[in-house]
């Protein structure tokens, strides 16, 4: 057991105030320290983007982050996404398109798509399908995640006009 | 898959980077940058460095401008930065675009450096094949000064380059390239976004209906990333076209020592280092 260093993680708008060790990273941290067990934990090492979460506007793998480098930054994980009991257009449209099936990559899918549309509404089918590649599911085949991102685009693009 | 304990340095300026380098690197001190391929491997304990000098908070190594006719990035710029051709780039910046698609996902490409992966040295990285095909410059940086190393005698081997103990690779250099050049890239991998099996980028010009000036690298065959001058020496002077590509193919097989794991022998890098060279010419003729 290293020192800790004590940092502030701002996580959905409220400041989370923990002492960590340096070795730890985000993603561990922000469901063991900050209790915000909505981020998943896949592989580990960066290759099946369960972990992913919103860092000052980009997605980030937060299992390859040390937590004491989020020190400070604005960071967005599924528990942000509603507003109350008010679905984001993603997931609404995951449940419309049957985009799940045992859940445990959705968290990630969605923050990924989130910050991906909130970016540009306008994104075209190539690099949406490039955008997507870059996490894992083994239920759905992605037929219907790819389906539900493109409902949830085609929303969120008359709402941004 | 935790990282082991180690002792967390956060600089704010280069110096204090460099004077931390310099005390902790003989105690397994490493630099941390995007930590897309370094925090992996820690994940797997396979790297357990005692002390990381994360260098993110450097004032001034997010540097990303043109000196001249060379393209200057600093450390930190990450790879996601290149995504978009900037116009004041030139052809270089239509290039890097073609490029960085390839690099892992988004959203590793969002946190990894270009200098970090170049400092990482594996050998399918794209940008290390980018590097060593468009002949770059490594500018290395400790307390002793600066050191400028050329693409050609910084790559020495697997995950090995000519950075010294307590050197930190603070910018790499491009040249950017000439009007009129043309540029093709193409890599093989079983998944998206996985390692690359095999790679090739090319770049050549045409004058009065030959090719000029050809620089073909391949990447992911070998140990290191490197050019093929019997591949060049096969386009130069010949019209774009079939024969021509698959001269310079052939000589690429001809020619590379190909690495080998459990499922890819080296004959099957030998054929794929022609295939990849033949479709990166076909891609800058296109």
């Amino acid at each position: 057991m290293s020192d800790t260093v004590s940092i502030t993680l701002n996580i959905n708008g409220a400041n989370h105030s923990v002492s960590v060790e340096p070795r730890r990273t985000l993603a561990d941290t922000i469901r063991d320290d900050c209790g915000q067990t909505g981020t998943h934990l896949g592989c580990e090492h960066g290759i099946c983007g369960s972990c992913t979460v919103i860092i000052d506007g980009e997605p980030m793998r937060s299992c390859l982050m040390f937590a004491v480098q989020a020190d400070g930054r604005k960071i967005r994980t599924i528990e942000g996404l509603a507003k109350g009991d008010q679905l984001h257009p993603l997931q609404r449209a995951f449940i419309d398109n049957h985009g799940l099936q045992c859940g445990f990559c959705t968290p990630g899918f969605l923050m990924l798509a989130t910050a991906t549309l909130e970016k540009n509404p306008n994104i075209g089918d190539e690099e949406l399908m490039d955008v997507l590649s870059s996490n894992l599911c083994r239920c759905t085949g992605y037929q219907n995640i790819v389906k539900a991102v493109k409902q949830a685009r085609a929303e969120m693009r008359g709402a941004a006009k | 898959m935790k990282p082991a304990a180690f002792v967390y340095h956060a600089p704010k300026t280069l110096d204090a980077a460099l004077a931390l380098l310099a005390e902790v690197a003989p105690q397994d001190g490493r630099v941390l940058a995007g930590g897309q391929s370094l925090v992996p491997t820690m994940a797997f304990r396979l790297a357990r460095p005692g002390h990381l000098v994360d260098i993110n908070g450097v004032a001034g190594l997010d540097r990303l401008a043109v000196d001249g006719d060379v393209l200057s990035v600093g450390a930190t710029v990450r790879h996601a930065t290149f995504e978009k051709a900037d116009p004041k780039f030139g052809t270089l910046g239509a290039l890097l675009a073609d490029v960085v698609h390839n690099i892992a996902h988004y959203p590793i490409r969002t946190r990894g450096t270009m200098c970090g992966s170049l400092a990482h040295s594996d050998p399918s990285s794209e940008w290390c094949l980018t590097a060593v095909t468009l002949g770059a410059e490594m500018v290395a940086k400790s307390v002793k000064g600066e050191r400028r190393i050329k693409a050609a005698d910084y790559f020495q081997d697997i995950m090995t380059t000519a950075l010294v103990e307590g050197e930190l690779l603070a910018e790499v250099r491009l040249p950017l390239l000439k009007a009129g050049t043309k540029h093709g890239f193409y890599e093989f991998s079983r998944r998206a976004g996985d390692f690359a099996l095999g790679a090739a980028l090319v770049t050549y010009r045409i004058e009065a209906g030959k090719i000029v000036d050809a620089h073909v690298g391949v990447g992911g065959i070998e140990g290191t990333p490197r050019r093929i001058a019997e591949a060049e020496a096969a386009l130069n002077g010949q019209a774009p076209g079939a024969a021509a590509f698959a001269a310079a193919g052939k000589a690429v097989s001809a020619v590379v020592d190909p690495l080998e794991d459990a499922q890819t022998p080296a004959s099957y890098r030998r054929d794929l280092a022609a295939t990849v060279v033949i479709r990166a010419l076909e891609r800058a003729a296109a």
